[in-house]
């Protein structure tokens, strides 16, 4: 099994090909997006308004970077838990996210979006953000900017390392991957 | 009494910060390295040569390890002779902590009012400050910056006194199965026993500051320590949540005294990169 490398957008025939556990090396445009700016995009949304980016095969990335020191192209940015936008993400899918980037798992809510529109939910490694931000090329704020760590930024990545960890047919790493792992004996709670 | 400046405080306490951020202490670094040459999981290896690799890159770049660079929390040991003077301790350091942030490109991550504005301070405080008072006429200071991820998944119980440690052991694990991948295994497990409502999870991140794997003085609470980092490593979570045999790195238990009718337990997970730098003056 090797690594597959994709592009943005995202194409339902590279969705459809992935399957959980799969490594990734991703390359393209992404934007990040975290609570607050969740929450806004959903108020737009319900409001009938434009969106600051145009989601149809487009690639969210969970995520508030440091500040951009001088001579950099980013801070360190690795992903934020994503599920506190398990309340937000299925009205994105709906209105044509095609991809999600964080870490940690998902709501049952946010698994049956996917399925149903053909998403797919990539996990970054978390703490590795000194790293993730080599693989970062530029970053422009688009939106929010009065937000700092929680506004919307473009980024254009190349080879950004990423793992399948819940994929478009609605199978989760999260769960299928420890139970690969459990000791039998293990004390269950 | 000897007297100590705010401002030396101060002056002192800014590079202290960002060697926090961006120099992970090297216990944590061997335990990484241990666990990516036992690491059964491909999957997880790969994840845990990554952690490796950016340790690196944030030490030699002077860049944060992670992008959450956190709350700033200290722990203060102020001798009995020492008196400071031209400022406060509370001054000294909230200067300190918006001066490291800012000047080190680190994240400003503190919202000034919980449940309304959630409007950002802008200089990463206030600090959260705990002191102990010491003999001596020295003052030791060591910030633990916590990132929300793995403080978001850290959990408190008041069980009842005759379910001792198997009630214990339970929430333990409770606790580290019900955070999976969100604490960003593998983990550091810091647990606080006895005590009050409000000391027992003082004593749980006090927990985390002790060097990885050393095991609790009492060799009741060492075996303790050690039966639930093997259960917990057993319930095969691993690197990042996704399968392995690395879910924590250490299980640290801290205890004191309670009332006979409580038993207080505090659970607080650290992520990984458990970065914590001290100094004396």
């Amino acid at each position: 099994m090797g690594i597959h490398h994709i592009q943005t957008p995202l194409m339902p025939e590279v969705i459809s090909g992935l399957s959980i556990g799969d490594e990734v090396l991703l390359s393209g445009t992404i934007y990040t997006a975290r609570d607050q700016a969740h929450s806004r995009l959903c108020a737009l949304l319900d409001g009938g308004e434009a969106l600051p980016m145009d989601l149809s095969g487009t690639i969210i990335y969970f995520a508030g970077p440091t500040p951009t020191p001088p001579g950099k192209a980013v801070g360190s940015v690795g992903p934020t838990t994503s599920g506190r936008m398990d309340a937000f993400s299925p009205k994105l899918i709906r209105a044509g996210l095609k991809g999600m980037i964080g870490k940690g798992s998902r709501s049952q809510e946010v698994i049956e979006a996917m399925k149903s529109h053909g998403a797919i939910y990539f996990a970054a490694t978390g703490g590795a953000g000194a790293l993730i931000a080599q693989r970062i090329k530029s970053s422009t704020c688009i939106a929010y900017q009065e937000l700092g760590p929680e506004a919307i930024y473009k980024m254009e990545v190349r080879d950004f390392p990423l793992v399948v960890a819940i994929d478009s047919k609605g199978e989760n790493l999260y769960i299928k991957g420890p139970e690969g792992h459990r000791v039998r004996s293990a004390k269950s709670t | 009494m000897r007297e100590i400046t705010a401002e030396t405080i101060e002056k002192q306490v800014i590079p202290l910060c960002l060697t926090a951020a961006y120099d992970l202490p090297e216990d944590v670094r061997q335990a990484i390295a241990r666990a990516a040459d036992s690491e059964s999981s491909p999957l997880g290896r790969s994840m845990l040569n990554q952690l490796i690799e950016n340790y690196s890159i944030a030490s030699k770049d002077r860049v944060p390890i992670c992008q959450d660079t956190g709350v700033a929390v200290f722990f203060v040991d102020i001798g009995q002779e020492v008196s400071i003077v031209g400022g406060t301790l509370q001054e000294a350091l909230t200067k300190a902590t918006a001066a490291a942030w800012s000047s080190g490109y680190l994240r400003m991550s503190i919202a000034e009012d919980p449940m309304f504005t959630r409007k950002n301070t802008g200089i990463n405080g206030p600090p959260i400050i705990h002191i102990n008072l010491v003999s001596g006429s020295k003052l030791k200071i060591t910030i633990a910056p916590k990132g929300g991820g793995s403080e978001n998944m850290s959990r408190m119980a008041m069980l009842k006194p005759t379910a001792g440690a198997a009630a214990v052991a339970d929430f333990i694990l409770e606790t580290v199965a019900m955070a999976g991948g969100n604490p960003c295994p593998p983990i550091i497990v810091g647990v606080g026993a006895g005590g009050n409502f409000e000391t027992a999870p003082l004593l749980a991140k006090k927990a985390l500051l002790r060097p990885l794997g050393k095991p609790n003085p009492d060799a009741k609470y060492a075996d303790f320590e050690k039966m639930m980092l093997e259960c917990i490593n057993d319930s095969g979570i691993g690197p990042q949540g996704l399968g392995g045999r690395t879910t924590a790195l250490a299980v640290h238990i801290e205890h004191c005294p309670c009332h006979i009718a409580s038993l207080p337990v505090a659970v607080n997970l650290n992520c990984h990169a458990a970065r914590h730098a001290s100094l004396e003056i």
